[in-house]
């Protein structure tokens, strides 16, 4: 079998922060109806959290869950575990309205880290960033540019990104320009 | 700038990230009908200056549809509301009037 690539093939950049493709990164689509007891319990019993509360993510890229919207959770793991972890879940899930697809190769993830983390992402995404309105634990899916992104804070200053990994390039290379060194806003301390 | 809440994700957002989708709370003629409900259902708009109707879509947050009530003229929004209904909520029609003492619901 070939070996698997990332969307940026390890592609950095280093500027006011600093950007890095996170790497090969298991990631599991699951959607269903977030009320069912079949599914929660299906789902804590295979990833190990509970179904997160509106926006809200638990953990980060290296083991988390993500909630995507009221119907859908995005679950990380690692590359290599993910196919097992879908097939646990379908197994867990028959008979349960639900769907199971891994996405870990049609996904890009980034990693960005430096203090001006916040103003970088402002200039692209239309969302309030100040600290205190977009803090740890809260995952935000919008736009960067014009393309479809969604970001969290893992640590303060670190954020996690993660959008299609057809437009990966592209991302990259928006962060390039709008990140280059010497375009530090300041505006979020 | 027209900044709406997706009542599906909570989310406030300006609205480049949603996707506008037509007037709301229209009924559909499909196969059977004749055919000036048929045109009336597919063109026929009210489109009045002031408060409408409308579906719009989340369309780079959560991915859903609601409804939103809005003016026209002064973009002022108010209120947004499930997609999931063929009725304007109460609370909905009740903002607005505290807004537009004038503005009745139409029949």
């Amino acid at each position: 079998m070939s070996d698997p690539v990332t969307g940026l093939k390890g592609a950095h950049f280093t500027g006011d922060i600093s950007v890095t493709d996170a790497g090969l990164i298991g990631m599991i689509s699951i959607r269903g109806d977030f009320n069912a007891p079949a599914f929660r319990n299906a789902v804590a019993a295979v990833t190990g959290h509970a179904v997160p509360e509106t926006r809200a993510i638990s953990g980060d890229a290296t083991g988390g869950l993500a909630w995507m919207s009221p119907d859908e959770l995005l679950y990380f793991c690692s590359y290599a575990e993910a196919p097992s972890k879908a097939d646990a879940l379908s197994d867990q899930l028959t008979g349960t309205h639900h769907m199971v697809a891994v996405i870990s190769d049609a996904r890009a993830v980034f990693r960005l880290s430096g203090a001006g983390v916040r103003d970088v992402l402002a200039k692209g995404a239309p969302v309030d960033l100040d600290p205190a309105r977009m803090g740890a634990g809260e995952i935000r899916r919008t736009r960067l540019g014009q393309v479809a992104v969604a970001f969290w804070f893992a640590e303060r200053d670190v954020v996690e990104l993660v959008c299609f990994r057809s437009v990966a390039g592209f991302v990259m290379d928006w962060f390039e320009v709008t990140a280059h060194a010497g375009s530090e806003v300041g505006f979020h301390g | 700038m027209l900044k709406l809440t997706c009542p599906n994700c909570g989310v406030t957002g300006e609205e480049t990230e949603f996707h506008p989708g037509g007037e709301a709370h229209l009924k559909r003629f499909g196969p059977g009908s004749s055919d000036d409900e048929f045109r009336d259902y597919l063109f026929q708009r009210v489109n009045p200056r002031g408060v409408h109707f409308e579906r719009w879509r989340h369309q780079y947050g959560c991915g859903k549809w609601f409804h939103a009530a809005r003016c026209t003229q002064t973009l002022e929004v108010f209120g947004t509301y499930t997609a999931q209904t063929s009725e304007i909520p109460q609370n909905i029609i009740d903002a607005i009037k505290s807004r537009r003492p004038d503005w009745e619901p139409e029949a």
